[in-house]
């Protein structure tokens, strides 16, 4: 079979006309439709939620390792940036538990401190010390910043309330962004100092800057306003507010959800570090971390899209191949069934042929016997030249010779036509013609044959031939079921919307119930090892259908059997009429 | 020598009989099994020409019925389908079997031979 032949092949085109009981299995187009159906979903069903599965558990999977990634940077920044913190808010702590701070405004002394602290933290700029009505009281550092007055501002505030400071980053009056971490210190009972320190951001970011971060990564600290203190990638400049809402107060690492820019959804890891104003941020736009998920789901749905129209294509293929190998089985089988039918009716007409050939027979005998009398008249007495019974032995010959023609006229008139030629029949006669073949049988048997035709049905018009033959088969068939010395009963009577109902009821052995349902069937037959091919009841069935007659049976076992038919009295003629 | 004639054909039964007639058989003629058995029953014939297919009484069934009224009786049977089993049964007990239209000197011979003539 060709491609071509595949897509579009041949019982596409076949009509659905069909005779007989079975129609619906003749209808390749509808076969077609449910096997491909069939086929495709079997196949694509389970592609479909195998690609969805796969989709969705890619996806949920490379977000969660995502989520920990983020969870783990942002938990090591904070420890970090806590730790420098604390590291450098300790030392000074140390120092003031270590130095009389009577001493403290030498200057001298304060210079070696700073000198000490530079060289094993680093990152320190100044020093300074603030009594406690505000006022700087020592300084050193790049700055000259001795006697300037700090009552009045909040971190000074802070300070004095909780012993320990750490400032936001800011510029201040130095105008270069810097962090002041201060403590406080108790002289007597009630006097105390603070002594300040002042911290270059370097370090610092130094600790932001040196985290293994991807591409699209940002980490950055925001103070509790907002505010960003150290330099970002791509969030926002230093002291400028980020751009979307800060998060609740967690000193837990928290990994998050949030809308930035342009319903961009970014994830971001985040922690308040305690004690100190700064919040870490670790930001990730969403649509780089899946980036390696959408690869994937593109693979998945370029195959499964391939899949798709393969799986398409072969299905229509192989549901065309199915259907046409029905199909032409079907045509082969429909061949084989004209034949047979062909068959069938050759073998019934040479039946009929035999019974024929007696019954021509006797009637040839008689003439035989009479045209021999006649013929010994003549040789035993001269007497009888010329005398009336002479003549009647003619005529007596004339008659049987006649009687030869009758059944040879019928003989030819049963071999009929394929075509169903409709022409007005009277049923009555019909019914007398098909008898008129059987009767000797029915003498012989014994079987009481009563003809029961309702008076005003005329004629009706339909194909004499077939109509016979269904009659015929009929009337043979009860024949079989019967014992010697039956009945038979046929009725013609006239029915409703323009019919006309015939009825052949016999009282024979009846049908069972199981193989009544299939008398109809081609080949189906119980008598198989008796020569019966299964044809007699389809054949007639059909030929019904050919006259546009519907055909009944009702059957009880051991009562007998009764077959209906109703024909049509003017149908619509096919074609001619 | 009386023979008598069986066949339900009227017309054959009545023509073949006088035609025997004219050959010197003193003949009778039934149409029916019935009748033919009363006949038996009534006079003495030495042969029946039975028809085979009849109405009612077969010419196989009729033999065996005029056999018990008259062993002696001896049968010639006339057929016009002439089946093989019919003629195996048939010509078993039979002096003849013959199938229709016979020829009238066949049928004579036939019953010269069954009758010793």
């Amino acid at each position: 079979m060709s491609l071509k032949g595949l897509l579009r092949p041949e019982f596409w085109n076949a009509g659905k006309k069909t005779a007989g009981p079975y129609k619906s299995l003749f209808d390749y187009q509808r076969i077609w439709r449910l096997c491909f159906a069939v086929l495709v979903v079997v196949s694509l069903v389970p592609l479909f939620i195998l690609a969805f599965i796969d989709f969705n558990v890619t996806r949920a999977a490379i977000k969660s390792e995502n989520m920990l990634r983020g969870a783990r940077t942002t938990s090591n920044t904070r420890r970090a940036v806590a730790y420098f913190l604390e590291e450098r808010k300790s030392a000074l702590q140390l120092i003031v538990k270590l130095d009389d701070f009577r001493s403290l405004p030498q200057k001298k002394r304060l210079g070696e401190m700073l000198a000490a602290l530079k060289n094993s933290f680093g990152g320190f700029v100044d020093l300074g010390i603030i009594d406690e009505n505000g006022k700087q009281l020592a300084y050193v550092g790049p700055y000259n910043l001795e006697g300037k007055d700090y009552k009045g501002q909040a971190w000074f505030k802070q300070i004095t309330d909780q012993g320990t400071y750490i400032s936001d980053v800011f510029l201040g009056f130095r105008d270069s962004p810097h962090l002041v971490i201060a403590v406080k210190h108790y002289i007597d009972n009630k006097h105390y100092k603070i002594f300040r320190a002042t911290l270059d951001t370097t370090q610092f970011n130094g600790i932001l800057s040196s985290l293994d971060l991807s591409e699209g990564e940002d980490a950055f600290l925001v103070n509790s306003s907002g505010i960003i203190q150290t330099p970002s990638k791509w969030s926002g400049s230093l002291f400028s507010k980020i751009s979307f809402p800060l998060p609740g107060e967690s000193f837990r690492t928290k990994v998050k959800e949030i809308p930035f820019e342009n319903d961009l959804i970014a994830i971001v890891g985040y922690a308040y570090i305690e004690g100190t104003p700064f919040i870490i941020m670790v930001v990730k736009p969403e649509a780089e971390l899946m980036e390696t998920w959408h690869e994937s789901r593109d693979t998945l749905t370029w195959i499964s899209t391939v899949s798709v129209a393969v799986i398409l294509l072969v299905m229509w293929a192989v549901a065309s191949y199915m259907v046409e190998r029905i199909y032409m089985a079907d045509m082969t089988r429909s061949k084989l069934l004209q034949k047979m039918e062909h068959h069938n009716r050759m073998a019934s007409i040479g039946r009929l042929a035999a019974g024929v050939a007696h019954e021509i027979n006797n009637p040839l005998a008689i003439i035989n016997e009479k045209a021999g009398l006649l013929k010994d008249l003549f040789t035993f007495n001269k007497a009888y030249e010329a005398d009336s019974r002479v003549l009647g032995l003619v005529d007596s010959v004339i008659n049987s010779v006649e009687r030869c023609g009758r059944i040879t006229k019928r003989l030819l008139g049963f071999s009929r036509h394929d075509d169903v030629e409709l022409r007005p029949v009277f049923p009555q006669k019909v019914v007398e013609t098909v008898l008129s073949f059987l009767n000797k049988e029915a003498e012989y048997r014994s079987i009481n044959v009563s003809v029961d035709i309702e008076n005003d049905i005329y004629e009706i018009v339909t194909d004499r031939g077939k109509l016979e033959q269904v009659l015929l088969n009929l009337i043979s068939n009860a024949f079989q079921a019967m014992k010697d010395g039956g009945a038979l009963q046929i009725k013609v009577a006239r029915a409703e919307e323009n019919k006309i109902d015939f009825s052949v009821k016999d009282d024979g052995c009846g049908i069972p119930a199981t193989d009544l349902k299939r008398i109809f069937e081609p080949f189906y037959s119980t008598k198989k090892q008796t020569g019966g091919t299964g044809l007699g009841l389809s054949i007639t069935y059909g030929l019904v259908q050919d006259l546009g007659g519907q055909m009944t049976v009702k059957s009880e076992l051991g009562v007998g059997t009764e077959f209906c038919f109703s024909l049509p009295v003017n149908p619509i003629a096919k074609g001619e009429s | 020598m009386k023979i008598l004639l069986v066949d339900d054909e009227l017309e054959l039964v009545s023509a073949l009989s006088e035609r025997l007639s004219f050959r010197g058989f003193e003949t009778e003629w039934v149409t029916s099994g019935e009748e033919a058995i009363e006949k038996v029953s009534a006079g003495k014939f030495d042969m029946a020409i039975l028809d085979v297919k009849m109405p009612r009484i077969s010419g196989l069934e009729l033999r065996n019925k005029l056999e018990k009224i008259c062993p002696s009786l001896k049968f010639i049977f006339l057929s016009g389908h002439g089946s093989e089993d019919d003629y195996n049964e048939g010509s078993c007990g039979a002096d003849c079997y013959l199938i229709k239209p016979v020829k009238i000197e066949n049928l004579v011979e036939r019953i010269n031979i069954a009758l010793g003539l």
